[in-house]
């Protein structure tokens, strides 16, 4: 019943429109008004585009001040308070561009509206202002370009050796975290060695696995450089960490890496923003399937000390499950002392 | 035809000489006619419907997913009629479905709508009718052209009813999701029909391509040089050139992945785990066909955007009555363009995993493109400056076209340096700039073609008052869509979710998002009346005179109904630049390219002098062959 009411409402709601636009038709065509060059359409189309711009633009920075708060994620890494910056920077210099283009944009059209005896002006080129709105845009952006690239160095620049390294990797549609454990090197891994009871893959012959632990979350201490290591198992995914300001795809068959200094932790985080409940989050960002939206990781970022003793607490793979190593030829009593940067992919 | 007197408006053909070329105008039944026509206006029309259906089939697409964006509690029930068992039993849309949604809305837009339809039609439509020819080089190709581009959209179509689903991949179709159909289930049937249907569409692409270049370099009209080329046919031209150079890379990573897909090769496809499995393919790389498909990705931007500023440059200069500022200008920011559109393109792949040092190269080489589109936005400025503006539904759109340029531009400032797009990558900020900057840009730079040259396609004009109506809500309607997605990639939403509430930092914006969707649903409903002044104005519009808008281009000196063949006499000759308008000392404020400088002398420039005695004495030359020729006969 609904619909046929919707129906017919629709149906009358049409009709009107076409009998507005029949009789509008015909009432221009006896006054004659389409056979002028600009009618009174004209200046109310002109008058539009002030109107257009001052509302539009009041209900721009209305919005962008009260939500200021709201869009700005905080952030909590060392590249990002500088990303950030750069960020910002570019906003204030295209803003002004923004703010300065359209209004003359939106003005030209109200101040040189077609009036009848005017002539426009035949002003087909000016070199100067040409070279200067060249070369003014090019100064501008090689400003910026420049300051980005010196980020854009600093952040992609080999991770310090200290650096404690995760690994993060990807499959339809979650996440798995590594920790190298006390060695900080990981083991090897191969693709085909993936089943049920070793889904990260990994080899157990070699002795820097045997150490590795895995973890439900990416715990990781404040202030200390974090090497992420990362892969993906299937398709394509990528690792975003918005308060960390990092992205970086995870690939398979080609390992990624991304590393940073965090500088918050998750409670002081909580503190700052009054909430709770509040965790780092990574979340997928290059398409993958099904359950693109849903691979959801938590971050936890603590004290140094607070990390040490929480590496401590650890359990590795093997000795969550020894099954996996049994029938390996290492000597798992080995480990220690063992010194070994190589077969770490 | 020295002795033409020539008034603006007339296009009287001087036919007192006895080469009389009659129109061919053996008749025509309705397959030679409006079917396998090779009639380059006829197949711009062809180019232009079938690019109207699929904008309706791409902007339906797109309000089926934003109601699942604004509204994810809404129960969808009401779409099963339309979607079937794409809606669960408890009424939601489908999480796989929502993926080759977005797909299929981004592979329709950017390559059925915005190439073909934009391209497609005013590439065919204007290029023989501004340079003075009677058709492009090749009918019969122009013809194949339309034909692959039909039976490419026709499987493409077909794919949107598979019950496993039409290609899911994001249009992208990165490997080895695209090549996995153990992945997503589009990556089976509708992964197949999508590389047949691009297939074909790039072999569309490229008959069109080679003909408009062959046309444009070999078939102007006697006097029309390239620096008298208007700025629509440069914009065609170069765009042409770009597409003949980066479609068939498209094809190269096209034909990769199919071998991936099907004859077991790993040029992709490396240690993949996938469905209890471990494939066999080893040393493929999924970066490889990145960099493949934005090598033509990137130049598609401007293969999609170039033509809508050719648009724009003409009807802003007509519309203002002032010439275009800065013509050479705008020639070499087009080049420049042009030129810099192919080493930009790992631009989109700073966070790929690629060598970061890579990623400086291509933020440098990124942000030089910037400078010729700021010149081009500078130069429209300058021409609407001291202009006598007159709004016809084309300027309104040529207009909205410039403030999506520059909006969407100058975010793309922000995309184009690597440290800030490590945040932005793949969030809605980047899906609010390229929908601005490249999709609603070209796509009002098509509006604006339409309403400017439907009374040469179609002899009658379209109501004004509701191309206003249109215009304004469509304009409105556009920011009120994509302004707002700017502050939701910022705060970090990524692309392509089809829910946000898995996540903390993404809880928020739900308001903004439903207000994005009704906008949304708003502006493609706004779309319906343009489609009604479309098809009711071809039947029923008030009949157009010769030159309604008072330009300068050639098309406007064709009769209304233009036959095959364009001219029915001698086609004209240019004598100068087509942007003479409010020329000082000219009665009229324009003065169309067919008319000599030695009939205007009292408004020609002090270097035109020159080119009168040049012009005067080659007419006087043509006139004693002319002579000579006739006294043999």
């Amino acid at each position: 019943m609904y619909g046929f009411l919707i129906g017919v409402g629709v149906l009358l709601l049409l009709s009107v429109v076409w009998m507005v636009y029949r009789i509008q038709t015909l009432v221009s065509v006896v006054k004659g008004s389409d056979r002028k060059i600009a009618g009174t359409s004209n200046k109310v189309n002109a008058f539009l585009f002030l109107v257009f711009m001052v509302v539009t633009g009041a209900l721009m920075f209305w919005y962008s001040i009260k939500e200021f708060d709201n869009y700005q994620l905080p952030v909590a890494s060392e590249h990002g308070v500088i990303t950030d910056e750069l960020f910002w920077i570019s906003m204030a210099v295209t803003g002004v561009v923004f703010l300065v283009t359209h209004v003359l944009l939106f003005v030209f059209p109200y101040v040189y509206q077609y009036k009848e005896g005017r002539k426009a002006a035949f002003y087909p080129d000016n070199h100067k202002l040409e070279i200067i709105w060249t070369a003014v845009p090019g100064v501008v952006l090689a400003g910026l370009v420049i300051s980005g690239w010196l980020a854009w160095s600093d952040i992609t620049a080999p991770a310090p050796e200290k650096a404690h390294v995760v690994e993060i990797m990807g499959y339809q549609f979650a996440w798995e975290v590594r920790y190298p454990g006390k060695d900080n090197v990981l083991g090897d891994y191969d693709y085909r060695l993936i089943n049920a009871s070793n889904s990260h893959g990994v080899d157990f012959t070699d002795k820097n696995a045997t150490d590795d632990f895995p973890s439900p979350k990416v715990v990781i201490p404040k202030g200390e450089p974090v090497l992420f290591k990362i892969r993906a198992r299937d398709v394509l995914h990528s690792v975003f960490a918005p308060h960390m300001r990092l992205k970086m795809d995870a690939v398979p068959g080609m390992p990624t890496r991304f590393w940073f200094i965090p500088t918050k932790t998750t409670a002081e985080m909580r503190a700052e923003l009054k909430d709770p409940e509040f965790e780092y989050e990574i979340a997928c960002t290059e398409i993958c399937g099904r359950g693109h939206f849903s691979m959801r990781k938590v971050i936890e970022v603590v004290e140094p000390a607070e990390y040490q003793k929480w590496l401590a607490e650890q359990k590795t793979f093997i000795q969550q499950n020894p099954a996996i190593a049994a029938g390996q030829k290492v000597e798992v009593k080995e480990i220690a002392g063992i010194e070994t940067s190589v077969s770490n992919k | 035809m020295a002795t033409a007197t020539v008034a603006h408006q007339d296009t009287a053909v001087h036919e007192h000489h006895e080469h009389e070329h009659h129109d061919h105008e053996h008749h025509d039944n309705f397959i030679t006619k409006y079917l396998f026509t090779t009639d380059h206006k006829m197949i711009a029309k062809q180019f232009l419907v079938t690019g109207m259906f699929w904008a309706v089939i791409g902007g339906l697409l797109s309000t089926l997913f934003r109601l699942q964006l604004g509204f994810p509690d809404m129960n969808l029930e009401f779409l099963r009629p339309l979607l079937g068992g794409w809606i669960d039993e408890a009424g939601k849309l489908d999480p796989t479905f929502y993926l080759a949604l977005v797909t299929m809305h981004g592979t329709i837009m950017v390559f059925f709508v915005l190439t073909a339809g934009l391209s497609g039609t005013f590439s065919n439509f204007l290029i023989p009718l501004q340079i003075g020819a009677r058709d492009m080089a090749s009918g019969f190709m122009n013809m194949l052209s339309y034909w692959f581009f039909f039976l490419s959209g026709v499987i493409m179509f077909i794919s949107l009813f598979l019950k496993t689903g039409p290609a899911g991949g994001g249009w992208v179709v990165y490997p080895p999701l695209s090549a996995l159909e153990q992945a997503i289930p589009g990556s089976g049937m509708g992964m197949t029909l999508w590389l047949i249907s691009m297939t074909l569409f790039i072999a569309s692409s490229l008959l069109g391509g080679i003909n408009y270049v062959t046309t444009v370099i070999n078939l102007r009209t006697k006097g029309m040089s390239f620096s008298r080329l208007p700025l629509t046919i440069w914009a065609f031209f170069l765009t042409a050139v770009i597409g003949i150079l980066s479609f068939p890379v498209l094809f190269a990573a096209a034909l990769l992945l199919v071998f991936d897909r099907s004859f077991g090769t790993s040029f992709y496809l490396s240690d993949i785990y996938v469905a209890g499995e471990a494939l066999p393919n080893t040393g493929g790389s999924p970066v490889l066909y990145q960099h493949l498909f934005w090598f033509l990705g990137h130049p598609e931007v401007y293969i999609v955007l170039l033509p809508a500023l050719g648009i724009t440059s003409e009807i802003i200069a007509t519309n203002s009555r002032k010439p275009i500022f800065g013509y050479k200008a705008m020639v070499v920011s087009l080049l420049g363009i042009t030129v810099l559109s192919f080493i930009v393109w790992a631009h989109h792949m700073f966070v790929s995993g690629m060598n970061p040092f890579l990623g400086s190269i291509f933020m440098f080489l990124t942000l030089i493109i910037a400078v010729p589109s700021a010149v081009k936005v500078f130069n429209y400025l300058a021409t609407l400056w001291r202009g006598n503006l007159i709004f016809t539904p084309g300027m309104l759109f040529s207009i909205g076209l410039v403030s999506f340029f520059i909006s969407g531009g100058l975010t793309g400032v922000f995309l184009g340096n690597s440290a800030i797009d490590i945040q932005l990558h793949d969030t809605y900020f980047v899906v609010a700039h390229f929908h601005l900057v490249m999709g609603s840009a070209s796509f009002f730079g098509m509006m604006a073609g339409v309403y400017h040259w439907f009374p040469k396609m179609f002899g009658r004009m379209m109501d004004a008052k509701l191309g206003y109506i249109h215009f304004w809500l469509t304009f409105v309607g556009v920011y009120m869509v994509f302004f707002p997605m700017h502050y939701i990639g910022i705060a970090g939403f990524p692309r392509r979710y089809y829910s946000w509430t898995n996540f903390e930092f993404a809880s928020a914006y739900t308001d903004l998002n439903m207000f994005v969707s009704v906008a949304a649903i708003i502006t493609f409903a706004a779309q319906f009346i343009f489609i009604f002044n479309f098809f009711y104005s071809m039947y029923r519009g008030r009949k157009a005179t010769l030159n309604p808008w008072r330009s300068n281009t050639l098309e406007w000196t064709t009769p209304l109904h233009p036959g095959h063949g364009n001219w029915p006499g001698e086609i004209p000759t240019v004598y100068r630049w087509p942007y003479d308008y409010s020329k000082p000392g000219a009665a009229e404020d324009f003065i169309p390219q067919h008319i000599p400088l030695s009939q205007t002398p009292e408004s020609n420039l002090p270097h035109e002098e020159e080119q009168v005695k040049i012009e005067l004495e080659i007419m006087k030359e043509e006139a004693e062959l002319l002579v000579a020729n006739g006294s043999k006969h």
